[in-house]
This record gives structure tokens, sequence and C-alpha cells, in this order.
């Protein structure tokens, strides 16, 4: 049998705040943080959380998920001391692009100057893997550290990955999440050209006159534990990550297959790992980019792996409320997730007014949600356990599905 | 490149380690690098921006032979001439 992986701490800092509950309270308030057509962090002050010393040496998107790692683990109550050996500790941080701020920086000095003017802390501002490594040293993390890159499934994986070290009795605690912070030139560009995002600067997932999505930046954390030794030493349980699901279409390098066959059998293996049906699902939250082709496809592959059940469960999208960020929109989303089911509350999809044919699912579209557990499985009555699917999917046909539970 | 005294290179040293990080409440001559949590990276970013003021280079590599800020000091005055 497998080892129950328990949620002990979430974290996050969002183009919404700093905070899980910030992002939860607002979202479900019906508040937007894109500004201008964009979404930036505009409250994240880096030295609330990290050195003068620390600073200079981090990329901001390692800065954001210090920040968060920060709040998982004092949620988790780590300031006092850690819940297991060093090496039966691990991290996993995905991202999309990592440090691609410090690299453009360089390129700059570079052409500017010659090779001489670059910084000798480029390479370990800039690699991909440097918020797992800066979140490990921080926290004395001496097991399986790394990070994961599948653009915008990145931070899903890295989430049922940490699940699977645990399951697998390769680490008792996992940090798991993803950071991304790549709101700079070359980004705009790259999507822009490949028309992606939205002109008119509007994220409305599944609304027929949706345009594209909205760049924004951010990260998010939880902390896994083994549930055994969560509760041995007696550590607030959240939530608990119940299966995972990882599929690829193998079918173009950012169009997903037609008929959202490669997310649907993420879907059913995150809840066929779960032990679970489609009747146990009572909530949804979306990758739901707002383009046009993610928020048709994520449909279709609802209906397709959850049968008549889709129609009757809430399906929301985050990134109506913070855009889309990217290698961290599996992680924040995962994070938003954990809050909807601890408030057993859906918050909605912002904007969405208009349907579309075939995009005819319930997208919360009037304020948020009561969850009350819908009495086909785990979720039982008034104070069962709610059951929720986070789904990411990236360019390159990477499909990531996480099944979240409430704490029993 | 501007007239290369201890007094100069110093007063430069010492305001370059506070950019790079250093939050101690004082620094001088006396003051220890290893206090300070200056590695070899530090050096190295210290040495590309003194290179280019005081024509001095500092390698990562010298940072077994310096204990304390006045050696950081002592060793670009001595290149300097």
């Amino acid at each position: 049998m497998k080892r129950r992986v328990a949620i002990t701490g979430v974290g996050a800092v969002t183009p919404l705040g700093v905070g899980a509950s910030t992002l939860h309270t607002r979202w479900a308030a019906g508040e937007c943080g894109i500004r201008d057509g964009e979404a930036g962090c505009v409250d994240f002050e880096p030295s609330d959380f990290l050195s003068k010393k620390q600073i200079r040496r981090t990329d901001r998107f390692t800065q954001l998920a210090m920040a968060a790692a920060a709040e998982a683990t004092d949620a988790a109550g780590w300031s006092e001391a850690l819940p297991c050996e060093p090496d039966r500790m691990g991290c996993v941080i995905g991202t999309g692009v990592g440090g691609i701020r410090t690299m453009q920086g360089a390129y700059k000095l570079m052409y500017g100057g010659g090779r001489g003017k670059v910084s000798p802390l480029t390479v370990p501002l800039m690699m991909p893997n440097a918020a797992s490594a800066v979140v490990a040293m921080r926290y004395g993390l001496q097991g399986h550290v790394y990070g994961i890159v599948s653009a915008c499934a990145a931070s899903a994986h890295a989430i049922g990955t940490g699940a699977r070290m645990i399951q697998a009795g390769d680490a008792d605690a996992v940090l798991a999440g993803g950071s991304e912070s790549a709101l700079i030139d070359l980004t705009f560009a790259g999507f822009s050209a490949m028309e992606a995002l939205s002109p008119t600067g509007t994220s409305r997932p599944f609304d027929a006159r949706r345009d594209g999505f909205v760049l924004g930046e951010g990260a998010g954390v939880v902390l896994l534990e083994a549930e055994s030794t969560a509760r041995e030493r007696g550590a607030p349980i959240i939530g608990e990550m119940l299966g995972y699901g990882a599929s690829c279409d193998a079918h173009h390098l950012t169009a997903p297959e037609p008929d959202g066959g490669g997310g649907a059998r993420a879907i059913a293996r995150a809840l066929d790992d779960a032990g679970l049906g489609p009747e146990a699902v009572d909530y949804v939250n979306a990758h739901g980019t707002s383009t046009l082709l993610n928020d048709r496809i994520e449909t279709a592959a609802l209906k397709n792996a959850l049968g008549a059940r889709a129609w009757e469960i809430p399906v929301s999208s985050t990134k109506s409320a913070i855009g889309h960020l990217l290698g961290a929109a599996g992680a924040t989303e995962a994070v938003a997730t954990v809050e909807a089911l601890l408030e057993r509350l859906a918050p909605p999809t912002l904007g969405y007014e208009e349907a579309e044919e075939g995009l005819d699912l319930d997208y919360v579209p009037d304020g948020p949600r009561p969850l009350e557990g819908n009495g086909n499985g785990n979720g039982d009555g008034a104070s069962g356990q709610l059951v929720a699917l986070s789904n990411s999917f990236g360019f390159g046909g990477h499909n990531a599905v996480l099944c979240l539970g409430s704490a029993r | 490149v501007p007239t290369i005294t201890t007094e100069v290179v110093q007063e430069r040293v010492i305001e370059l380690l506070r950019t790079l990080g250093s939050e101690a409440d004082e620094i001088d001559g006396s003051t220890e690098l290893q206090t300070l949590e200056v590695d070899s990276l530090d050096l190295v970013e210290l040495g590309q921006i003194v290179e280019e003021e005081f024509d001095v280079e500092l390698k990562s590599e010298d940072l077994s032979e310096l204990r304390t800020v006045g050696d950081v000091v002592r060793l670009m005055v001595d290149r300097a001439s």
C-alpha cells in the first residue's frame, strides 16, 4: 500500500498579494491582480524575506520561491525544528524559464562591453534549478533536490514528483512547488509573436470572447509530508495529496491534441492513482488559460475523462484573477485548490459572461460557490473529505494533473 | 585610474563589500573576511570591479591568502605598484 501524503503547509506569492489565504480571499471576492495587461507581484518586497546578500545572490524567481517556502514552513511549524533527518527531506521547484531576467541583463552587459562584463553570479542566478538549490540551502534539505522543466506544467509535475518521493520511501518531507518571474521584453515579445498573449490584456477563461492569456509572475509551494510523520509530530494537516497523473500529447510543439486525449489521460490517471472515480470529484481548478485552443480542448478533456460528472461540478480558473504564471501556475493553483477545499468554497471564473458552443460546463460565473460534498465518494456530508482536481498543461504537450483532498 | 593609496583603495573596497551584501555595523582594515561571509564568488565580483577602476587583478584563488579587509587592500596596492 502506498504511503499517504499529507499537506502540512502552503505558501504563495501572487499578483493578488503575499500569502495563500490572501490569494483565496481576494480571488473569491472577485478581485483581479491584472494591471495594464500584465500581472506582477507588486506587493512583494524581497527584503521582507531575504538578507541583502541573499537578494544579491538570487534572481527574482528564486526570491519569490523563498517567500512562498517561508510561508509553507512557518505554517507547518518548521521554524523551531525540522520534522525529520535532513537526508530524508527533498525539494522540487519547477519553473518555465528560471532566471531569464538575469540572463537578459547579462546579454546587455556582454554585447555592450564584452565577455569580461558578465558577472560571476550570472550562471548561478539564471540556472532553472537555482530556486530548489537556494530553498534547500535555507532549510538544510539534503535528500532529493532538483528543478523540473515542463513549461506551464512544471510545478504540477514538481508536486506530483514530490508526492512520489514520499510514496517511494525516498523522503519523509518534501517542499514542492514552482516559481516564475519572466515579465521582461523577451518573454512578452516571444509569446506575442506566437499570438498566445491577449492583445486586449484580458484574462477571461472559457468565455466566447477570450483572446489569449495574460502573463503573470509568482510562486507557490506546498509542504508534503508522509502522513504518519506528520501525525507523529502533531503537525497541522490542512489537505491531502491523493493522486497524480501525467501524460504527453506527443502531438505538436504548442497545440494540444485536438480531442483533448492527452489531458483526459492525465486526469484519468490522477483519479485512478487516488483510487477514486469521477463521482468523487467536487471541484476542478482548471488550467483555463483564456486561449482559444486550451479552454476548448480542456473542456473536451474533462468531458472525456469524467463523463456525465463533468457537467455537475464547478470548474473555475485561477488565471482569471492572476493571469498565467507559466511554470508557477500549477503550484499556485494547487495552493488555491487546497485553500478552496479548506474553506469549502470554490472561487469564480472572473469575467466569464458569454458561452461558446461546446463550452457548456459550470464555470462558476456568478461569484464563489460553496462546496458541500456530494454524497458520492469521499465528500459525504458537511464535514467529509472534499476532492478536487488541479489541471496543468504545458507547451510541448506536457500534461500533469493533481488530485487533492481536504484534510480528513 | 585614481591615485592608488592605501586610504583610497580601502575606502572603495569597504564600499564595495557593503554593495556585495555585507551588513556588518563597522568594517575596517582589521575586519576578517570570514565574519563578512566573503567567499570566492564575492572576490571574483570585487575583482571585476577593481580591475576596471584600478587596473588591478584579483582572482578567487587569492582568497586562500587573504584573512582581513586590510589584506585585500595591501594585495591591491602591492600589485598596482
